[in-house]
């Protein structure tokens, strides 16, 4: 049996407090021009703060390791699922011809 | 009370009998819920996928769509919606330390938050909608189909196929990500009324961790639909 984890309502406020400070970096960074690097900065940004939603307030930091490793599964093969399109779509011409 | 060697909690009224103890029951039904979430996230995922095909196929048309949403309202409901996943982490954590009337408070902030996410929504659809119907309005129709005016885009020599695929991902990626929060809404509702009636204590308050894993779940769901289609290219 685990030890019951109960964590002070302090993480919870600097978690939320963090999460808004982030969604504003979202949009000061949105009105900069990276070029190309515009969606990797907006995803890194939204990364993080899913970071934060998933290790406190799903409290995975403080779950059994099968926890961890259904979120691993899960986000393996979503990439999986994106990667694997992308590199079909980004290697064809556009407009797909049509087969005939 | 009896107390057995078994373990905390065994022989409490919420125990099931194939489970050893509460924490045992409690650590199964959250691995439950999280296999849920895996699954929920490929159902999300598809969207996502058909969204990066179109965006690295049209960079301008999802730029020019992106930039007539209103980020102002973008932001304003990402703030609503984090703000309802922190009234959800402390339901939680008020529930683990025993404050049930807190609990009560805390989740129905948490329906009102969702609820006000849901309405500004509902404003947002409207906008784009009634114009199809020939309210008058000066703003373009932004439903995809055969009423789509793509003049209000000001995509140079585009009939606006691909804004109408920006659209469809738009109308799609929000609304079911509204429709889960319309069904969780009821659900925390269901949750608030078993807290009213004093059904969880500190050794079980397993309903409310799990019903918060999923609206944390839905949450992170729009934390990436925010950027990805209200901030697209530089504003």
């Amino acid at each position: 049996m685990s030890e019951h984890h109960v964590v002070s309502w302090k993480v919870y406020v600097a978690v939320f407090l963090a999460l808004c400070a982030l969604t504003a970096v979202t949009v000061e960074v949105a009105g900069h021009d990276f070029g190309p690097l515009n969606l990797v900065v907006a995803l890194a940004v939204a990364i993080a703060k899913a970071t934060l939603v998933v290790l406190y307030f799903m409290h995975a930091r403080y779950s059994p390791r099968l926890t961890s490793l259904v979120i691993a599964s899960s986000l393996a093969f979503f990439f999986i699922l994106v990667f694997l399109t992308l590199t079909d779509y980004v290697s064809r011409p556009w407009p797909l011809a049509a087969a005939g | 009370m009896s107390e057995t060697a078994a373990g905390a909690g065994s022989g409490h009224a919420a125990l099931q009998h194939h489970f050893v103890d509460l924490e045992q029951q409690k650590e199964a039904s959250a691995l439950g819920m999280w296999v849920f979430i895996a699954q929920e996230v490929l159902f999300f995922g598809g969207l996502f996928a058909a969204y990066a095909v179109y965006r690295h196929q049209y960079p301008d048309a999802f730029a020019a769509g992106s930039h007539h949403l209103s980020w102002k309202i973008g932001f304003f409901n990402t703030l609503v919606l984090i703000g309802s996943s922190f009234t959800m982490a402390m339901a939680v954590y008020s529930a683990a330390t025993g404050r049930a009337k807190r609990v009560v408070t805390l989740l129905l902030a948490t329906i009102l938050l969702g609820g006000v996410f849901l309405g500004v929504k509902y404003f947002e659809y409207g906008e784009k909608i009634r114009p199809c119907f020939g309210d008058g309005s000066h703003a373009g129709c932004l439903v995809p189909g055969e009423r789509f005016d793509a003049s209000a885009l000001h995509l140079e020599g585009d009939p606006g196929g691909p804004a109408q695929i920006f659209f469809s991902l738009y109308f799609g990626m929000t609304g079911l990500h509204a429709l889960h929060m319309i069904v969780g809404i009821p659900i925390i509702a269901v949750i608030a009324g078993m807290a009213w009636r004093g059904r969880f204590s500190p050794e079980y308050y397993t309903p409310v961790e799990i019903v918060g894993l999923y609206w944390h779940f839905v949450d992170i769901i729009w934390i990436f639909l925010f950027p990805l289609l209200y901030l697209v290219g530089a504003h």
